[in-house]
């Protein structure tokens, strides 16, 4: 199980942020250096890097991963990634893990000048989700699998076989799946969250957080609202819902709007009441002994991804899709989301899970049936003008 | 600037007995230094600030157009986080003056053989991450923390209310971080102070606060404009503390550039903004600057 780390990921990122080389050059530069490599890289093209990079992983054995905080088996004890161990050992690459990303759009303003200049971002594989994944895709900051090195691509789940973004899956493949809905305190709320109105309850006041992802966030609320968010909607129904969350930042419901940080305010009791992602929620809830519990909305949740992507600059190709290849065993799906508790892309992982722990092979949120699946709705892809519209009218209403 | 000006004034002196050339070869490194970490990103941000999107739309993508209204509108659009900005950096200087004055003013005059101990435990703060140390305040200001159980206890505070999350938490924090900034200054120019000064005061039959108000105070001007500046600056574009110990609410400039710059790639805005920050900035300091008329400073 997880361990907690007094320090919350939003810190240690920002922490790492100042540390690291990278961060430093492409972060604390801030905008004199962002801005600077943003200036340059508009006068090239805006799409795709021209020159393909040269495949050097059969003279250099090794693969760099950069992922998302506590999505990865961790062994306390020992202090490593036991899945990850057992690859290194089987395969002879030698596996950089990093906790890098803490938010698609940060780590995308930190890559971004780089990938349109075709230089080497320090990552062979990236994990972002479904819509940064879209966008990567789309500007061509990825390079296409060769299937036949990873065989197990065939064990992902039907209902991620063809994604709107990545038609045919030739670009990424899914890491994990969940769901965003309420997150609460068991002991000073008994009754639970289970609705909107619930969530916005007078009692709470002051105390309840939500993401700073926009389409968890705003999926949830337009949901509420009675939108469907899987089809293409209305810019009016997008703004009555950034409407509905901007009064209720300016009445003081809502104390923060922020991302896994929550789950800190969440233990400290700042917060009682969250919009949250399943996986943490179950987490904290087995670290603090069933003192918090998550619910998928009456009105609808919504469903996302993270990816696996091979970035166009990666020159350790198919080392990282042995790598990807690896995680596609239902063997290893099944210990990696023993740990993580979040939705398992791997078809097969559920028949392991009972050799590893029979009530977590039958937990909806990890193998989720017909029914959990019905109360959850994907986020419709949205146009780039669209896109940069909402993420500026969402920002606007959380006080940026 | 008075370093160019007393490498020219030496260079006059040994010229024609030495090559004149090398205090300007001794200059390089220095200049292109700051051409290459001040200026060229300096012009690439002001490049930046006037573009607007490309026609196809796609994020972050800015094609050069000259639009200057890019400045006006992105005033328009973040007025009150300008405004806030600057009313709780001028709030959170106010206080670290008041704060630091009397511990300077300790330090320098009254602390006998505890002078350097107490100098050490002022800079020790730095030994730590910023960071953490603002993390630090989400704690001891958080609803199970102590300063909110006493104020609970004596009914200051009701019983759901708390102090993260807010105003007061933000201009706290900013008051804590920068406070050595505030601190030090005062310090040296306290310290400097002859204390025949402060006797002939007295022995003119200046009583205490006569002597603190007409010779102590005013020498140590240089201190007190040094310290504000010092703390001002950074604390108007800071924005570590507004994410950590505010809410929607109490948004400053910074958090607002670093949303255009990362969450929507609106990398013009971003440019503009922090450009407006830094000529206000620039403007009140030279306003300040002039008003005060220390020259020793500069």
């Amino acid at each position: 199980m997880p361990t907690t780390n007094p320090i919350s990921p939003e810190t240690r990122a920002i922490i790492r942020a100042q540390m690291s080389r990278r961060g430093f050059i492409a972060g604390a530069g801030g905008l004199g250096a962002a801005g600077l490599l943003a200036a340059c890289g508009t006068k090239s093209s805006s799409t795709g890097t021209a020159a393909a990079v040269k495949d050097l992983s059969d003279t250099e054995k090794v693969a760099r991963w950069a992922n998302w905080t506590l999505y990865l088996d961790y062994d306390s004890k020992t202090k490593n990634y036991p899945t990850l161990e057992a690859f290194k050992k089987s395969s002879g690459i030698d596996v950089t893990y990093s906790e890098d990303v803490d938010d698609n759009n940060t780590f995308y303003g930190k890559v971004a000048g780089q990938l349109k200049l075709g230089k080497d971002i320090g990552y062979d594989i990236v994990t972002l989700t479904d819509w940064m994944a879209g966008r990567w895709i789309r500007l061509g900051y990825t390079q296409a699998f060769d299937a036949a090195n990873i065989p197990n691509k065939t064990n992902i789940l039907p209902v991620l076989q063809d994604v709107a973004f990545d038609p045919g899956r030739n670009n990424s493949l899914t890491w994990q799946t969940g769901f965003a809905g309420f997150g609460w305190n068991k002991e000073l709320l008994p009754k639970g969250v289970r609705s909107v109105d619930e969530l916005f309850a007078p009692a709470n006041k002051g105390r309840i957080e939500v993401l700073s992802e926009m389409r968890d966030t705003m999926g949830i609320i337009m949901q509420y609202q009675g939108v469907d968010i899987s089809q293409e909607f209305t810019e009016d129904q997008f703004m009555n819902a950034v409407d509905f969350l901007e009064a209720k930042i300016s009445d003081g419901f809502i104390r923060q709007v922020k991302g896994n940080s929550y789950k800190e305010d969440l233990i400290s009791g700042d917060a009682i009441a969250v919009i949250g992602w399943s996986g943490d929620l179950f987490q904290l809830a087995t670290e603090n002994k069933g003192k918090f519990d998550f619910a998928v909305p009456d009105s609808g949740g919504t469903l996302w991804s993270d990816n696996m992507m091979i970035p166009s600059t990666s020159p350790h190709k198919k080392n990282a899709e042995a790598v990807i290849n690896n995680y596609y065993d239902p063997a290893v799906a099944a210990q990696v989301a023993a740990y993580v508790n979040y939705i398992c892309p791997v078809e097969g992982a559920q028949a392991e899970m009972e050799k590893i722990d029979p009530t977590l092979a039958a937990s909806p949120y990890i193998f989720p049936d017909a029914a959990a699946l019905s109360k959850v709705k994907v986020f419709a892809a949205l146009s780039p003008a669209d896109e940069t519209k909402y993420q500026t009218a969402f920002q606007k209403a959380t006080g940026n | 600037m008075a370093f160019v000006a007393a490498v020219s004034k030496r260079s006059s002196v040994v010229r024609g007995i030495k090559r004149p050339s090398t205090p300007y070869l001794l200059l390089i490194p220095g200049l292109a230094w700051l051409a290459m970490f001040f200026i060229f990103p300096l012009i690439n941000l002001a490049s930046t600030s006037t573009q607007t999107p490309g026609d196809s739309g796609e994020v972050g993508v800015y094609v050069q157009t000259f639009r200057f209204a890019n400045y006006f509108d992105a005033f328009s659009g973040a007025r009150d986080q300008f405004l806030r900005s600057f009313l709780f950096a001028f709030i959170a200087t106010v206080l670290a003056l008041a704060i630091s004055y009397p511990l300077a003013y300790a330090i320098a005059f009254k602390s006998g053989k505890w002078k350097n101990l107490l100098l050490v435990l002022v800079v020790a703060p730095f030994f730590t991450s910023f960071l953490l140390r603002t993390v630090a305040w989400k704690q001891i200001l958080g609803n199970e923390g102590p300063v909110v159980a006493v104020l609970k206890f004596l009914h200051i505070l009701g019983p759901q209310s708390g102090l993260t999350a807010s105003a007061f938490a933000v201009v706290t924090g900013m008051t804590y971080n920068f406070l050595p900034f505030m601190t030090l200054p005062l310090y040296a120019s306290l310290e400097r102070i002859d204390p025949r000064t402060l006797e002939a005061s007295s022995d003119l039959y200046a009583n205490g606060i006569t002597t603190f108000r007409k010779v102590t105070f005013p020498l140590s001007l240089p201190g007190v404009v040094a310290g504000t500046l010092l703390t001002f600056i950074p604390a108007a574009g800071d924005y570590i503390n507004a994410t950590l110990l505010g809410n929607p609410r109490t948004k400053m400039i910074g958090n607002v550039i670093e949303s255009r710059f990362f969450d929507i790639v609106d990398y013009p805005t971003a440019a503009a903004l922090s450009f407006m920050l830094m000529a206000a900035i620039l403007i009140m300091v030279m306003v300040y600057v002039r008003r005060a008329g220390t020259e020793e400073l500069v």
